[in-house]
């Protein structure tokens, strides 16, 4: 019987819930368990409620639980606001949550802050006596949290590191001595793994890093800005510029202005910067600039719910910019998948020479996954789409054409510097040289040109992930984030007897005509499971391929679904 | 120097003939010629408006991109390969009105780069509607009673900024532009030229006589060093209006500041690099 355990912490912002929760995921995960922690959180720096919401399991889980097995309470509200809905049990500090608690409850007092003092520390290590508390409420060893507080520490000195430990200790041996018979069995994983613990974010931009970008411009947007602080951070010592642009019109422009003059490059916003991009994105695709841009989605209209999740950018990006020009849109299926799109963006960006984008939302970007080690790549690709060196030699001088017919519709390109030519860039309709033009036969040549390249494009997106192999008779279809809970949701199906399956797309964005194969169209129920209101995926698919989708499963709360709940609504849906 | 007729494009030129424009661009042309800089290093980004048109008349790198948005562009592609000549080159209501945001930040980022305005004080690709910098009261397409808005001063604006080089120059005195035009290209950092430029269809008001009645040249007794001397220098609008060199701000271009000029130009940096060891922070 495996395990699969669900943690809850709850508190006020600036009590230290991330690291709380960081520490209790990687100890765990050094246990060789999978660990998901996903993050729920108000929008504002001190306090308010949030939580984060754990799972430790011995088989993989992309998904978070809807259960809470160990509720830990760093405020009163949180026993409130959670307590009723906790199965199991409840760690709370009995300083700060004196008498009048609810009857019935499993409640293990834990005096989180006088056992930190007691340890020769202080209340900030509050956090190291609850994950050792936890660790000994999941009958886990109290070695790895060990070693990752020294890591944590070893920075400030030796003597914050045995403080912490001490206090780490403490919470372990309050638990042992006076709850040892709540303490749970069976949890075990098999250390020795690589995995990596990694949010959405650090993958993005670890799998921009590892493209070889060379320039990231953005203006701060939750949840995106996770991504510009952690290339901000490397940009030296990796050979990128990372710059904080006036305003999100500005980051798009400079993200192309570096990209024509040579630079791998790349912006990252949200829906609502987005919005302000939409005339650059128009302005990449005219002037045929490769770019790559970043959505990570959160609740609109407008400012919305700023640090939730919502997967309702999905026909605004396909749509986004005035006039007709090819682009490609991708939408991974989680951290590992996203540090490997971004290349795959990049290299179709520039082989295209047209804006492609990255779709994450809050719940991608800011959840905790377990991947398995991310490959170093190979020595990155050069760029793609460029003028041929011996092309250039044969060419006369100052005789480039950069907007050159081809049968692609890719023109290929030079940078400005090169000996001998000069390259004309143009955002008015423009002749094969660049320069301005009135003619009515070189408009519809240009925008046949442009249009060619979604051809190309089409051609090279990848087939959705088909599970099982067209067998079954009703398939959750979904995208982006949702991949793990898809997953999930089909296992607890298929339990249940029902011969459900999951068709999930990375590749959103042109969308090939047998991307659902007829035999699957045409047999089996195909159903929706979106993190939006209207099924925007299902409304592209029937555009793109004709094929229709019989029930939506939607979800506009700003949460993510949780596996159960994406079962129990499928099932509602007979 | 370089052969004059090396810059020349071989696209037609549109604009109205009598247009101030041409006298920007004979003195870019010769500016670029005294300097020795090769048109193919030389990117000129422009946003939308007659003055935005110059780079294709030019053979020189161009980005023609979108209205008010020819400096972010180019600081992205100056970032990209400082060893470009970076060349941005706008009108008044792209520069100042559409693009007013880019061109505060620029001036803070401060990169190694010139801006050229070519001030007309009116929309002219739009065919004569009120400017930022067009004077109070004046009567135009959208402004049937007169302009109520008081005018952007943006030489004071610059200052205020603290802009690394501010400058004004005149289309009608070519010879004395090729020169500022030059000074900004050396300058080390953000370089800004506004240009008073005659529209010969729109503005009749401020018209070429009406211009070189006024322009005054700063002589060698005047200090652009000096902040609250130029503040008010910047300011002066009426029957004198200065040119020439008016402030030296900042020094430190953005490209020292981050080490990017002592570096090779990110456009020709090699594959990326082995991200193992960011690897260890997630185990």
């Amino acid at each position: 019987m495996g395990c699969d355990i669900a943690i809850r912490i709850g508190g006020q912002a600036g009590q230290g819930l991330n690291v709380l929760s960081g520490l209790i995921g990687k100890s765990c995960l050094r246990e060789g368990l999978w660990v998901f922690a996903f993050h729920d959180v108000m929008s504002r720096i001190r306090g308010g409620h949030n939580f984060s919401q754990l799972r430790i399991s011995d088989t993989e889980r992309q998904a978070p639980s809807g259960r809470v097995d160990i509720l830990v309470c760093l405020d009163k509200n949180t026993l409130e606001l959670h307590g009723a809905e906790t199965d199991g049990l409840i760690v709370y500090d009995s300083a700060q949550l004196p008498g009048g608690l609810p009857a019935g409850m499993r409640l293990l007092a834990v005096p989180l802050g006088e056992l930190a003092k007691n340890a020769g520390g202080n209340a900030k290590m509050s956090n190291a006596v609850a994950a050792g508390a936890v660790l000994a409420l999941a009958g886990l060893s109290l070695d790895r949290l060990l070693e990752v507080l020294g890591e944590m520490f070893s920075k400030k000195s030796t003597e914050v590191v045995e403080q912490n430990r001490s206090s780490a200790r403490a919470g372990y041996d309050h638990v042992l001595q006076n709850y040892a018979e709540h303490v749970l069995e069976g949890v075990s994983g098999v250390p020795g793994t690589r995995r990596m613990l990694i949010t959405g974010s650090e993958a993005f931009a670890l799998g921009a890093i590892a493209s070889g970008i060379r320039f990231y411009s953005a203006y701060p947007m939750s949840p995106s800005t996770g991504v510009m602080e952690y290339l901000a951070a490397r940009q030296k010592e990796y050979g990128l510029v990372v710059e904080q642009a006036e305003d999100e019109i500005a980051a798009i422009n400079m993200a192309i202005g570096a990209s024509f003059a040579g630079a791998r490059a790349m912006t990252g916003t949200s829906g609502g910067g987005l919005a302000l991009m939409v005339e650059g994105i128009s302005l990449a695709g005219m002037t045929e600039t490769p770019v790559v841009i970043l959505d990570a989605q959160r609740p609109a209209p407008a400012t919305g719910f700023p640090t939730r999740t919502e997967q309702g950018d999905l026909l605004f990006v396909v749509n986004a910019g005035h006039g007709e020009f090819a682009r490609a849109v991708f939408a991974p299926g989680g951290a590992r998948d996203a540090a490997e799109i971004v290349g795959k963006a990049f290299h179709l960006a520039e082989k295209y020479q047209t804006p492609v984008f990255v779709l994450g939302d809050q719940y991608l970007n800011d959840s905790s996954w377990t991947v398995e080690r991310i490959d170093t790549r190979e020595p990155s690709f050069a760029r793609q789409g460029m003028l041929a060196e011996d092309e250039l030699k044969r060419m006369a001088p100052y005789s480039y054409r950069r907007y050159a017919l081809t049968a692609s519709g890719v023109s290929p390109a030079i940078l400005p510097g090169t000996p001998g030519q000069v390259s004309y860039a143009d955002s008015d309709e423009h002749t094969e040289e660049g320069h301005i033009t009135e003619s009515a036969q070189i408009r519809e040549q240009m925008v046949e040109k442009r249009l060619r390249k979604l051809e190309g494009l089409r051609a090279e997106m990848p087939p959705p992930c088909v599970f099982p192999d067209g067998k079954a008779d009703l398939y959750l279809v979904g995208w982006g984030s949702t991949l793990g809970i898809l997953a999930e949701a089909t296992d607890l199906l298929r339990n249940k007897g029902m011969n459900a399956g999951y068709i999930h797309f990375t590749g959103v964005y042109p969308l090939r005509k047998d991307a659902i194969p007829d035999s699957v169209a045409q047999h089996a129920r195909l159903i929706a499971v979106e993190n939006n209101a209207r099924g925007q995926f299902a409304s592209l698919l029937k555009s793109e391929t004709g094929v229709v989708l019989r029930g939506i499963v939607g979800k506009y709360d700003g949460r993510p679904f949780t596996p159960d709940e994406v079962a129990r609504r499928v099932e509602e849906l007979k | 120097m370089i052969d004059l007729s090396r810059y020349g494009s071989d696209d037609p030129i549109a604009w109205c003939p009598g247009c101030g424009n041409f006298g920007i661009l004979s003195a870019v042309k010769q500016a670029l010629a005294e300097l020795d800089i090769e048109p193919e290093n030389t990117l000129f980004v422009s946003g939308i408006g007659q003055a935005a048109k110059l780079p294709h008349y030019l053979r020189c790198n161009m980005f023609n991109g979108l209205h008010g948005r020819a400096l972010p562009v180019a600081a992205g592609a100056r970032i990209a390969n400082h060893d470009l000549a970076v060349i941005a080159v706008g009108g008044d209501g792209d520069g100042y009105s559409e693009g007013g945001n880019h061109f505060i930040h620029a001036m803070r980022r401060n990169l190694n780069m010139t801006y050229l305005v070519h001030d007309n004080q009116i929309y002219a690709l739009t065919k004569g509607q009120a400017s930022p910098t067009t004077d109070k009261l004046t009567k135009t397409g959208t402004t049937p009673w007169g302009v109520y808005g008081e005018p952007e001063r943006p030489l004071a604006l610059a200052v205020a900024s603290n802009c690394s080089f501010v400058a004004r120059g005149f289309s009608g005195d070519q010879e004395h532009l090729t020169g500022i035009i030059k000074e900004a290209i050396t300058h080390k950092g953000f370089s800004f030229v506004d240009i008073l430029q005659p529209c010969v269809t729109f503005n009749k008001i401020n018209t070429f006589k009406w211009y070189s009645e006024r322009v005054t040249k700063l002589d060698g007794s005047y200090d652009p060093r000096n902040r609250i001397k130029a503040f008010e220098t910047a300011l002066e609008w009426g029957d004198r209006i200065p040119i020439g060199v008016i402030f030296k701000g900042r020094e430190g271009s953005y490209e020292e500041a981050t080490g990017l000029a002592s570096a090779e130009p990110l456009a020709h940096r090699g594959p990326a690099m082995d991200i193992g060891r960011l690897l260890e922070e997630f185990k």
